[in-house]
């Protein structure tokens, strides 16, 4: 690892001015799960690192609000996965954090941190020899000829297909969240889903904030879909491991059996947080059956760009989605 | 802000098993180097250095982490938890230490500190309830010898001790 010096802060505020003082290429650690491993492998290797993982007025969490949820940026994945409200109120939410890392590393990673973490593409983390424009723009990417079994179906460039591997982001975009961010400049929010980039030809941009800004919360419009949804998460063992193809499904179902609001995003498939505007017109306005939640399940699908291992994802994330949607009317309040 | 110098190791203190600790403490330093290699504190172990295996499982301030993903800067002022600290003063086993026993839990044993961790905090967190709900809390440790359906059955049989 290479040498780095720190700092640390006790406020937002504070972090925000440590940073800027910290010069160019200085990094936020918060949990440390993502960066300080990445660091290990010097593919991460700042000059400088500013401790927020005691900033007090990040830490809390509200669920009770009639008409949003606040979550700190620096509220740990573990309490908020335990919190009762959420369980009850949207299942999907709690359980994007709970089948996400393992209870160790949910610990100790922040919400915030997790917006951001970094792909887990083996070019990208292998370092060299591996070419990969990501880590090193200019150099390729090995992953277009290469094993791309983990790799994009959805947002990818000729550039770059590492997928996104976050779960909780997953869930966030099909509730249209919104980010809090603090910086130089001051205060302002986006929305989540026009936090993360697509990699185009410049995969090293991962996210539109600006150099020296602090996610400080983030926001969720409270909706009754949240009763009815789902986050359905299929991996290569049952538990603590990366999605090959998730899914997160909100919605409600009205007196007659037909479903109302509708809200679906699928993961481990896209180079970012993956809306499916379409699956969810599919199944707008559908009586819940078998037949409609395959059909919002091509729906989301229909668009997809495999490479040469990861087909079968097309196959699997169209029967994932339709098991969330099952899943999720199940639990809609009718 | 006014300019300081840039800071590259910090005088760190924190308690590891009860015992005060004053360390100075490079920044890069984990805190299960500085267990290890510093205080001479080896029951956690390094498997993965990647915060893949949980073989490294220890408390801070009473929660499990893995302590190779953890700066050791952020144990400042901290309570830390290892496997040494868990037995009573006498040495009498706790109750998980005997369960792995009885339910033979272990094979080569590289694993287990970082399973008792873990299986203590499983049994704090309430998450002990049934069979599925252990293997799902205890998926961060990793056995490569394969002694799951013990380990498994261990925890279980505490938490019926305990009444959870």
């Amino acid at each position: 690892m290479r040498p780095f010096a720190y700092t640390t802060a006790g406020t937002a505020v504070e972090a925000v001015a440590a940073l800027a003082a910290a010069g160019p290429g200085a990094r936020l650690l918060a949990g440390g799960t993502t960066l300080y491993d990445l660091m290990k492998l010097e593919i991460e290797t700042p000059p400088a690192v500013v401790d927020v993982h005691r900033v007090a007025d990040l830490a809390g969490f509200d669920t009770s609000g009639e008409r949003e949820l606040v979550f700190g940026a620096g509220a740990r994945m573990a309490d908020v996965a335990e919190d009762g409200r959420l369980r009850r109120d949207y299942p999907a939410l709690t359980e994007s954090l709970w089948r996400a890392a393992s209870q160790q590393l949910r610990n100790m990673a922040t919400l915030g941190g997790n917006l951001l973490q970094r792909t887990r593409c083996p070019y990208f983390r292998g370092g060299e020899p591996f070419a990969c424009n990501k880590r090193r723009p200019g150099s390729g990417c090995a992953a277009q000829e290469g094993l791309d079994r983990s790799h994009a179906l959805f947002g990818g460039s000729d550039d770059c297909i590492a997928v996104y591997p976050g779960d909780w982001a997953t869930a966030l975009v099909a509730f249209d969240a919104e980010v809090d961010v603090l910086g130089p400049g001051g205060a302002r929010s986006l929305p989540l889903a026009r936090l993360h980039r697509e990699p185009g030809d410049t995969p090293q941009l991962e996210h539109t904030l600006e150099p020296g800004e602090l996610i400080t919360r983030i926001r969720v419009p409270v909706t009754p879909a949240g009763r009815g949804s789902a986050y359905l998460k299929i991996r290569d063992r049952e538990s603590y491991a990366f999605a090959l193809v998730s899914a997160a499904v909100a919605l409600t179902v009205d007196g007659d059996g037909r479903v109302g609001e509708c809200r679906i995003a699928v993961g481990g498939v896209a180079t970012r947080p993956w809306r499916v505007p379409a699956a969810e017109q599919a199944l707008r306005g559908q009586p819940v059956s078998d037949a409609s939640a395959r059909a919002a399940g091509e729906a989301a699908f229909a668009g997809a760009r495999p490479g040469r291992h990861n087909a079968f994802k097309i196959e699997l994330g169209t029967r994932t989605v339709a098991d969330a949607v099952r899943v999720a009317a199940g639990r809609a309040v009718r | 802000m006014a300019a300081t110098e840039p800071v590259y190791e910090v005088e760190l203190s924190c308690a590891v098993n009860g015992e005060p600790v004053h360390v100075r403490v490079d920044t890069r330093e984990s805190l299960l180097d500085l267990l290890r290699e510093r205080l001479g504190v080896t029951g956690a172990k390094k498997g993965c250095d990647h915060g893949q295996c949980g073989a490294c499982t220890v408390h801070l301030d009473g929660r499990r982490v893995v302590s190779c993903l953890t700066p050791a800067v952020q144990a400042a002022g901290a309570d830390v938890t290892t496997v040494e600290g868990v037995a009573g003063p006498d040495g009498e086993l706790h109750p998980l230490q005997q369960a792995f026993i009885d339910h033979d839990a272990l094979q080569c044993g590289y694993c287990t500190p970082g399973q008792i961790m873990s299986g203590l905090a499983c049994l704090a967190e309430g998450h002990a309830g049934d069979d599925d709900e252990v293997r799902e809390y205890m998926s961060g440790n990793l056995c490569r010898c394969g002694a799951y359906a013990g380990i498994v059955a261990a925890v279980r049989a505490v938490a019926e001790q305990q009444g959870r």
